[in-house]
């Protein structure tokens, strides 16, 4: 059991995707422009990942060793359709605002690495807690972004107001922030992680 | 005139990078050193183009009239991505391998850039607004628009490595290190291409 935990675990802090293995810039640097649309890509990242782990554990007997990679990446791009179908179905708004970076989960590195790295070695339920821990970190990451990005660009954190209009900062809402502000955010991990040594 | 806006409008002003947030990853991580930057845009030039011209011809005569376009769009062009790719390495091989030894290690890096994908998925999905009417891109504004790209991204991957080989004699405090600085450097950039906006 304590060994199932480590692997829920390790996805959330010690191996974060983000913060600590720098994979999925792309997702990370364009939809945090607010707190919600963050958790909604983390989200929905996660359902993939969690998913396409399973399938890829249970189906790892069938498939042959030198085609792996495309089969791989048909599994994947399958739940993409089916998230892709379901958010606009249901949560129309969030998925015109993520537009494009939906169908592009299918080139986010942490789905394909996973698959590769552990559920094409492990069973099925390390190979869930893998996906969720894993997609958990992405989530987490992606929130505090956006809330930082949200509140010192518009002055509220999932929508709600703290500061005035006239605190505002544009420019965190705008590209450059994005980059400025993961910027830092991992500054300040690496520089934890260095005196913690 | 209309190519012309297209081209500025993808180079300059919607840039890849440091406006659409498309393929970071290769902006990262193949930005070290000029060279090596000059390679990747090569090679991302060559393959953006040629990927967006197959998937275009794809999603119009094969998955349109037999109506898969909603759902197969993504799964059928990340596969043809993927081949393609694949298919290019062998093929320069055999024909160039001046060229192939030039691009050959950047070529099955580019299967994961979101950037391709990302291309060809916007072409044949999103309405354009160039000379006032909306209307779904031709098969030649497709092309126009994929070498823009292409070519907006060498650009940026260029200027960024000639920064970076800077930085790396500078003395960054300890937690800056790497990627900090060189994403801090990324936003001061895209700052400068948001200097653009509105030219077109």
């Amino acid at each position: 059991m304590s060994n199932n935990l480590k692997t829920f675990t390790k996805g959330l802090i010690k191996e974060n995707p983000i913060l600590v293995l720098l994979l999925g810039c792309c997702p990370t640097l364009a939809t945090t422009t607010s707190a919600i649309n963050g958790m909604s890509m983390g989200l929905a990242t996660t359902f993939v990942l969690v998913l396409s782990n399973i399938f890829i554990s249970l189906l790892k007997g069938f498939i042959p060793d030198k085609v792996r990679i495309p089969c791989f990446i048909v599994v994947i791009a399958s739940f993409v359709t089916l998230v892709q179908l379901l958010m606009q179905a249901y949560v129309p708004d969030i998925y015109e605002t993520l537009g494009l970076f939906i169908p592009l989960i299918v080139v986010n590195c942490i789905v394909l690495g996973r698959a590769e790295a552990f559920a094409s070695k492990n069973p099925v339920w390390p190979s869930l807690l893998d996906g969720l821990g894993m997609g958990l970190g992405f989530t987490l990451a992606l929130t505090l972004l956006g809330c930082i990005r949200e509140f010192l660009g518009s002055g509220s954190i999932f929508g709600l107001t703290i500061l005035p209009e006239t605190a505002n900062i544009l420019v965190f809402i705008l590209p450059p922030g994005a980059f400025i502000c993961l910027g830092f955010v991992i500054a300040i991990v690496n520089q934890f992680k260095k005196e913690s040594h | 005139m209309k190519y012309l806006i297209i081209i500025l409008s993808t180079i300059l002003v919607n840039n890849v990078i440091f406006s659409q947030f498309l393929g970071i990853c290769p902006f990262l991580g193949t930005s070290k050193k000029t060279s090596t930057a000059l390679g990747m845009g090569a090679a991302v030039i060559f393959v953006l183009t040629l990927a967006t011209l197959v998937t275009w011809l794809v999603n119009q005569y094969i998955l349109i009239p037999l109506g898969l376009d909603k759902f197969m769009q993504t799964i059928a062009f990340i596969l043809i991505i993927a081949a393609l790719v694949q298919m290019v390495e062998i093929i320069l091989k055999k024909i160039s391998p001046s060229l192939y030894t030039a691009l050959g290690v950047f070529l099955p890096l580019i299967t994961t850039n979101c950037a391709v994908l990302g291309v060809s998925l916007t072409v044949v999905t999103k309405e354009f607004n160039y000379g006032g009417v909306a209307h779904m891109l031709s098969l030649g504004e497709s092309i126009v628009y994929a070498v823009g790209i292409a070519i907006g991204f060498a650009l940026a991957l260029i200027i960024f490595a000639g920064v970076r080989e800077h930085i790396d004699l500078m003395e960054p405090p300890k937690g800056m290190k790497g990627t900090p600085i060189a994403l801090i450097t990324a936003g001061i950039l895209a700052l400068a291409f948001m200097g653009f906006t509105g030219i077109v």
